[in-house]
């Protein structure tokens, strides 16, 4: 990972960090953003993409001319279905994702805290108009990775000692991959597992507003 | 043999009074009654609560009760797809209840299942649990959800048989079969009514006791979208 990439390249170094997260067949919820990135960087491992709105075996975009309204993903966007894919009705997938079956959510965050909380669905000041499915998958899956933009477009943290933003839930994260660095939380202790290439751990304490065991 | 249950668009509107709770299936206008929701639009019928995933798009499906004014409250999990429900909401004429999404899929089917509430991890620690009973089982903490009925539930299938037992066609289905056991009065569009027997019971999704009209759609795909037949 390059630290001076431009916006769209310090994107795809994150999908492609997260991809690597990833065990071969495990079951695996993208959030909107840079999780959708995160297909083009999986190389030869397979995993099961499920999508909130029915659908376990998510394929990649239609070519035009193929694009089915009745079969999309979580975002609306039209998808293809891989073979082996199933296909059932909001209750049950949610029921998958509360229940625990799905391994891994990958989503992206507004803000995280130095115990592994997250906030990814309001903006303080603004409407709360929109959750979605964030809730759920924070509540339920087997491991949350967070991916998200080190800090925000103006420079401010979005790794803080505490939430600013509405909480998600109670449910910590288990990994969180910027473009500087990785991450993990354990027992309420955040660890600096990785920096990328030509970053210092002095600029992570710097452009970071939380408490961190450096453990690389 | 004709179906039974099988009504024309004009009668759609005998079936939903003003303020009605009414679940509206769909993701999007995926698995969405466009029809049936064109029809409600050309009536008066007023003061509805309307209880969806979303709030369709400008001048679609539902977009088009909320721009006629129809809708009093909406209840689901993503209003921002319609800048006209984020309006609205800010002129104050239009009360939402944001759920999250696998609440909302659960409260609708366990009102179908007949249990009133139930326990849920999701939300529990956030702003969408305040003024809800929590508590805690195992150590962990619980948010007390209510089910959601409906007077109405309008629901879209591929086909239907003779009785009212419906499949779907792709990710369509999404909150349609729950929404069906949901509602005391379900109307279900359809792109085709086919002879008893000719649905394979295995892949029937909605089963015909949870289904009480049909309605034959005016909607087909075209070029990667819902289009509406001009005949």
């Amino acid at each position: 990972m390059n630290a001076q990439n431009n916006a769209k390249t310090m994107r795809q170094d994150i999908a492609k960090r997260a991809a690597d997260e990833l065990g071969e067949g495990e079951v695996i919820n993208l959030g909107v953003g840079i999780p959708t990135l995160i297909p083009e960087y999986l190389g030869d491992k397979h995993v099961f993409l499920h999508s909130e709105n029915g659908l376990l075996g998510t394929g990649p975009a239609p070519e035009d001319g193929e694009i089915n309204p009745d079969l999309i993903n979580a975002s609306k966007q039209p998808v293809t279905e891989l073979p082996g894919s199933a296909i059932f009705d909001s209750a049950l997938s949610f029921a998958m994702i509360r229940g625990g079956h799905v391994d891994t959510a990958v989503i992206g965050a507004l803000q995280v805290d130095q115990t592994g909380e997250l906030a990814n669905w309001a903006v303080p000041g603004k409407d709360i108009l929109g959750v979605g499915g964030a809730m759920d998958l924070v509540a339920g899956v087997q491991k949350v990775i967070l991916t998200m933009t080190h800090t925000s477009k103006s420079g401010e943290a979005k790794i803080v000692e505490s939430l600013t933003y509405p909480s998600s839930g109670y449910r910590k994260a288990d990994v969180l991959i910027t473009e500087k660095a990785v991450f993990t939380f354990k027992d309420n202790q955040m660890y600096l597992v990785e920096v990328a290439d030509g970053v210092t751990v002095e600029e992570i304490g710097k452009t970071t507003a939380a408490s961190f065991v450096v453990a690389l | 043999m004709a179906s039974k249950k099988e009504i024309s668009l004009k009668d759609i509107s005998k079936y939903i009074k003003d303020g009605d709770q009414v679940l509206v299936g769909g993701f999007g206008l995926s698995g969405c009654p466009l029809t049936i929701v064109d029809e409600i639009a050309k009536t008066d019928v007023k003061d509805l609560t309307i209880v969806s995933n979303n709030l369709g798009e400008p001048q679609k499906g539902l977009g088009k009760l909320l721009d006629n004014g129809q809708i009093k409250k909406a209840i689901g999990s993503y209003f921002t797809t319609h800048r006209g429900a984020v309006n609205a909401w800010n002129e104050g004429w239009l009360e939402i209840e944001l759920l999250p999404q696998g609440t909302m899929a659960e409260g609708i089917r366990a009102a179908g299942a007949g249990i009133p509430a139930f326990y849920t991890p999701t939300g529990a620690g956030t702003k969408l649990s305040d003024n809800k009973e929590v508590r805690e089982f195992d150590g962990k903490e619980y948010v007390l959800e209510k089910s959601i009925p409906g007077d109405v539930a309008l629901i879209r299938a591929h086909k239907a048989d003779e009785y009212g037992n419906l499949v779907y066609r792709k990710t369509q289905e999404n909150f349609n079969t729950a929404m069906a056991m949901a509602g005391k009065i379900v109307i279900a569009e359809v792109d085709e009514i086919v002879p008893i027997g000719e649905l394979n019971p295995e892949e029937i999704k909605t089963q015909h006791l949870f289904v009480d009209y049909l309605v034959k759609t005016r909607y087909e795909i075209e070029g990667g979208t819902f289009v509406e037949r001009t005949k």
